[in-house]
């Protein structure tokens, strides 16, 4: 059973307490209409089975209700990180020790830039 | 019968306590402190079972977990029986009764042996499955008859009367094992206040020290233990858990503890103060570190007639005698390949009784007990090994000879040493068990002569648990293993005092698993590898021999280290003898998984509290006692009870459920019915994208809908396959209240956050699950807008109230949310009101609901209301392969809406677009007295050649009393365009039913009962 800190409650919690949801990053394409069958197939069914790094969507079902993100090494089971919505990994397939700080902290900036637009964006 | 084999002195046991014991239908005497096996050796007990697939006669071989054949049966009473427990773990307590596992009609003459003997050589690896695979049909029967036969016990019939508890832990370390290694770690770590749980699954910790022929600080080991144990049980932040056994490591350190708390006392716990305790706890740990301190388990060689009783482990050997004051024999030939097993050789002497030979695989052994061997007088048999033992119900000789290990083969002449007891050791196997329930393969270690224990992040492995068998080096490497846990905590720990190990020179061991015999391995009498399953050298010779090449393969072909036993005594030779047998090294051949659990659990133990009521949750509805007293027959949904039907006495007989579903459908029909519809899922939506959101996550539109409007909407994935349906109403311009299926409503919610949280951040709506806040209850027929106009102040004029319209008001003087919502077809209010005030309002219903013939109907007669108007069930009509459009109902699909919305785009998918998917339509019986069955599958030509081309299937079917017919709903490839045809339905009792393909609204298809 898998220890998992919750980054919105801040506190390691049973396993129990979440569900999981599959790979993590599917972003649904912008405009469904203008995808080929085959595009649209992918999007729907096709997935990662990665040996090592994985990035999987989970929820914290029976305490703050919240979809996070977990890292987790599919060999060892063991949980490398887990982080909020809109944030990017720090270990990735290409960076197992974790990408540099640098890098995390431009991804950090582009990502919150993302969302004022897309915010600005439904204003508008 | 006396105990012939008790020493006069000696053992930790407590002499002036005996206990009475009933084993296999006899009454021996034991003594306090006894195991069960300790106490059968003493009695001069050979034969405790009969071998699983050859019937042999066995005995007790090992003194501890890794027992492969003292299975026992335990409990004197129906009530009280536990199968497969090792006689070695079991303490004796008075009264204690207990029966082999197998053997018929008795393990002292086993008609199977015959069979056995007769057969041996017909039962190769993979006979069953050769044997008994044709016909497929028989293997039902054939396995009935191999289960019999082999015996694996057999579990109570009766009512457990014990109880059981489950226990969340927490600690900072946790020690496994409370040997030398586990006791110096524990206390290391102990001392510095960090949390320390030392759990060991042994009737008192100390683990080897308990029989050492060691000293500590010059006294005794067993004083050391003392000490240790007495300072660590005065420490708050230690946790001492005896009895315990770590049976499973799970992710991120998290293991489960079996604690026996009761099994030493009785066969029930016994009652303190008129209140019977927990039998056993489960400990549900979360570690922050864990220390393996497991140990090592010694190997037995294989040579023929190994299995005979009388063949033991040398270590067992030592504990038996220095633990139990039990000599298992009179005369002894201990065949080694290393110097610690000398130890049994010093022990039998000292304990009066004869040693034969020690007869030792390698050619110039010279360590200091085997020099102390030779000081005694005992005779060494150098570059040899006992090859074969000689007796078939005990031991009589041992054949013993020089071998070549290098080539496998016997170099000398064969020599017979007349004994009763052979004990052997071929090295000891650090026990791995656990490290491997994580994943992490073992590593082969060629001076440890074993696998040793890969490690994820966070677990330790110390001393004999990673090959470190020397008592000092043993007792530094826990501390320093405790220390470095603590580390990775961010704690430090300061060395502590070990005590002073005499040094002791020992020679090197040698590879030794099987001993070669003078006949090829298939030839020679059986040499037994994992004597609980019985496989044979020869088995996995000739398992290599047909092809099985992989050790996982090797495995399962022979069955080698499956069961309970879990290879702790085999595996390794038998890993051995297949990389012997396909020319490869250990390493190469590599090793199987262990698996949990270590040793087994009682389903008791698994299952704690949560059995008979408290297995599952129950929900009830706030009117749920009104429903208990008027004889309601409940539905499990979800793990809401419903009311399935009110049956009533009619003359003194109580109605059939055809019955009373036949009087709760015409009612509605005809008068006014009332329906608990509270488990509804009821998620309230507000914010003011809601609007926007419910147009991008349902497939009809919602732009439009007016405050005080009700609307049925579809939620479909985004592969635009239907998931759930309901209805919703716009509360407010920011707000709604949408419904879901009962059984779909966790999973709905949680797929509106879903969409919100990842996909659509930006809509400003927020949702809350308010099913358990509102009762629902319908009323339904005809009469109810003159019922429900007695007790509201709500205007229900049909031109002000329509249907699909809600009111608030109040009904029965509390405040109410009235939908005019039907899923029956009739007339219809849905009452919402606050919880606590249901059954008031429930009650009241009734009070005015007598002169309209109101009646209380259940989710029965809901269903051949809701089908005889074709309204589907989400999961019921619909299995997560069927469309909106699939179900005809492409009315309630907004194909111009500006969002793409979830599941839209999915529709043009040439696969949803196929002309030939299953569509939604109604069946009527060609004879109106057939109710066809749910799940019926549908042909179109049923003179067509099995396998028959299958068309779909039956989703709802019932009886309608209002049709007086059977009638129900189906999916049928390209159904839609086949109105009018006839299908079939052939069914398993032979018959065959025919129906006509009609469109799936049966009552009322113009739908103007609702509207009146």
């Amino acid at each position: 059973m898998f220890h998992i800190y919750c980054p919105y409650c801040e506190e390691y919690r049973e396993e129990e307490e979440f569900h999981p949801k599959g790979q993590a990053h599917i972003a649904r394409p912008a405009d469904p209409e203008a995808c080929t069958d085959e595009q649209w197939g992918d999007y729907l069914f096709f997935r990662d089975n990665p040996r090592g790094i994985h990035h999987e969507l989970w929820v914290h079902a029976v305490g703050c209700r919240k979809f996070f993100n977990i890292t987790r090494n599919t060999v060892s089971y063991e949980i490398l990180e887990t982080y909020k919505m809109g944030e990017q990994p720090r270990f990735t397939a290409e960076y197992p020790e974790g990408k540099p700080d640098e890098q995390v902290a431009a991804e950090k900036v582009a990502a919150e830039a993302a969302g004022v637009e897309r915010q600005e964006g439904v204003k508008a | 019968m006396s105990q012939v084999n008790r020493l006069r002195e000696g053992g930790r046991i407590d002499r002036a306590r005996r206990l009475n014991f009933t084993f296999n239908g006899k009454r021996y005497q034991g003594h306090a402190g006894d195991t069960l096996a300790s106490a059968l050796l003493a009695n001069g007990v050979d034969i405790v079972n009969r071998s699983f697939k050859y019937s042999r006669p066995r005995g007790i071989v090992a003194a501890g977990a890794e027992e492969p054949n003292a299975l026992i049966q335990l409990g004197s009473t129906e009530a009280t029986q536990v199968p497969n427990v090792r006689a070695t773990q079991q303490a004796l307590f008075e009264g204690l009764t207990a029966q082999s596992t197998n053997g018929w009609p008795n393990v002292q003459r086993d008609v199977m042996s015959l069979v056995g003997k007769l057969g041996g050589r017909f039962m190769p690896p993979g006979f069953y499955y050769k044997t008994f695979m044709a016909p497929a049909s028989m293997w039902m029967t054939y396995e009935k008859f191999i289960r019999k036969g082999a015996g694996l016990g057999r579990s109570p019939m009766e009512r457990d009367p014990d109880i059981y508890d489950h226990l969340n832990q927490h600690c900072d370390l946790l020690v496994i094992g409370a040997g030398p290694v586990g006791l110096a770690a524990a206390l290391t770590a102990a001392r510095t206040g960090a949390r320390v749980i030392l759990a060991d699954e042994q009737e008192e910790m100390g683990g080897s020290l308990l029989d050492s022929r060691e000293t500590l600080n010059g006294q005794p080991a067993s004083q050391w233990v003392a000490q240790v144990l007495e300072e660590l049980a005065g420490l708050d932040n230690v946790t001492l858990l005896p009895r315990t056994t770590a049976h499973g490591y799970h992710d991120h350190h998290f293991v489960t503890l079996h604690e026996r708390r009761t099994e030493h006392l009785g066969e029930t716990a016994p009652l303190a103060a008129g209140v019977r305790p927990a039998r056993s706890r489960l400990h549900r740990v979360r570690a922050g570190q864990v220390l393996l301190a497991t140990g090592a388990h010694e190997r037995p060689l294989v040579y023929a007639g190994n299995d005979v009783p009388g063949n033991l482990v040398a270590g067992a050997v030592s504990t038996y005698i220095r633990r139990y004051g039990v000599v298992p024999g009179n005369k002894l030939v201990l065949s080694v390949s290393n110097d610690h097993a000398y130890r049994a050789a010093l022990d039998w002497d000292e304990a009066g009784r004869e040693v034969v030979a020690i007869v030792d695989a390698r050619p110039a052994p010279d360590g200091e007990l085997v020099e102390q061997a030779r000081d005694r007088g005992l005779r060494v048999i150098t570059g040899s090994a006992v090859l074969e033992a000689k007796g078939s119900t005990r031991v009589s000789g041992a054949r013993i000879a020089t071998i070549d290990t290098a080539t496998f083969t016997v170099t000398g002449q064969a020599e017979t040493l007349a004994c009763d007891t052979i004990a052997s050791s071929g090295g000891y196997s650090p026990v791995i068990h656990l490290a491997s329930h994580t994943g992490a393969r073992p590593t082969w270690n060629d001076e440890v002569l074993g696998f040793v224990p890969s490690l994820v992040k966070g677990v330790h492995a110390a001393g004999s648990a990673r090959g470190i068998h020397d008592l000092a080096e043993g007792l530094a490497d826990g501390m320093a293993k405790a220390c470095e846990a603590l580390a990775e905590l961010g704690k430090s720990a300061e060395v502590i005092a070990l005590p002073q190990v005499e040094a002791r020179r020992e020679g090197v061991a040698c590879a030794l698993y099987q001993v070669p015999h003078e006949k090829p391995t298939l030839r020679a009498p059986k040499q037994f590898v994992d004597m609980q399953n019985d496989v044979t050298a020869a088995a996995i010779e000739l398992a290599t021999r047909e092809g099985f090449e992989s050790i996982e393969h090797v495995k399962r072909y022979t069955a080698m280290g499956f069961g309970t036993d879990q290879g702790k005594l085999g595996n390794i030779n038998g890993m051995a003898i297949a990389a012997r047998c396909l020319g490869k090294s250990i390493p190469e051949v590599g090793t199987t998984v262990f698996r949990p659990n270590y040793t087994p659990v009682t389903f008791g133990a698994i299952a704690g509290r949560h059995c008979r009521d408290l297995f599952d949750p129950e929900r009830y509805t706030a009117m749920h006692q009104w429903h208990v007293e008027h004889g309601a027959e409940f539905e499990e949904v979800g793990q809401w009870k419903r009311p399935w039907y009110f049956p009533q006495s009619v003359n003194g007989k109580q109605e059939t459920m055809h019955e009373a579903v036949a009087r709760e459908c015409l009612a509605v029909r005809e008068k006014v019915g009332i329906l608990d519809a509270s488990t509804l899922g009821k998620i309230d939506i507000q914010g003011p994208d809601a609007r926007e959101f419910l147009n991008r996550i349902y497939t009809n539109k919602w732009a439009k809908l007016a405050v005080g409007r009700a609307r049925y909407g579809l939620m479909c994935k985004d592969d635009g396959m239907l998931m759930d349906d309901g209805t919703t109403s716009c509360l407010g311009e920011n707000h709604f209240l949408m419904t879901t299926t009962t059984g779909g409503a966790a999973g709905v919610m949680e797929w509106l956050e879903l969409w919100h949280q990842t996909e659509w951040p930006e809509l400003n709506v927020t949702f809350t699950s308010v099913t358990d806040h509102w009762a629902t209850m319908t009323i339904t027929g005809p009469e109810a807008r003159n019922l429900l106009a007695e007790i509201t102040d709500i205007d229900l004029a049909r031109d002000r109230f329509k249907f699909m319209d809600w009111r608030e008001g109040k009904v029965a003087e509390v405040p109410a949310r009235v939908f005019r919502i039907s899923f029956t077809g009739e007339l219809a209010y849905e009452i919402n009101v606050q919880a606590n005030y249901a059954l008031h309002v429930w009650k009241t219903l009734f009070q005015h609901g007598e002169k309209y013939g109101l009646t209380p109907y259940g989710t029965e007669t809901m269903h051949v209301l809701r089908a005889e108007k074709g309204f589907i069930i989400a999961g019921q009509d619909t299995d997560g392969s069927v469309t909106p459009e699939d179900l005809g109902m492409q009315w309630a699909v907004g194909y111009d809406k500006p969002y793409s919305w979830v599941g839209k785009r999915a529709l043009s998918r040439s696969d949803t677009r196929r002309i030939d998917r299953k569509q939604l339509v109604g069946l009527k019986p060609k004879d109106p007295t057939v109710v066809l069955e749910e799940g019926a599958q549908i042909v179109f030509d049923p003179d067509h050649a099995i396998p028959m081309p299958m068309v779909g299937h039956v989703t709802s079917s019932y009886y309608s009393p209002t049709l007086q017919s059977g009638f129900a709903l189906a999916v049928v490839k390209g159904g839609q365009s086949r109105m009018g045809q006839t299908v079939y339905l052939p069914m398993a009792d032979g018959k065959t039913h025919a129906a006509e393909i009609v469109g799936p609204i049966f009552y009322d298809p113009k739908g103007e009962r609702q509207h009146v």
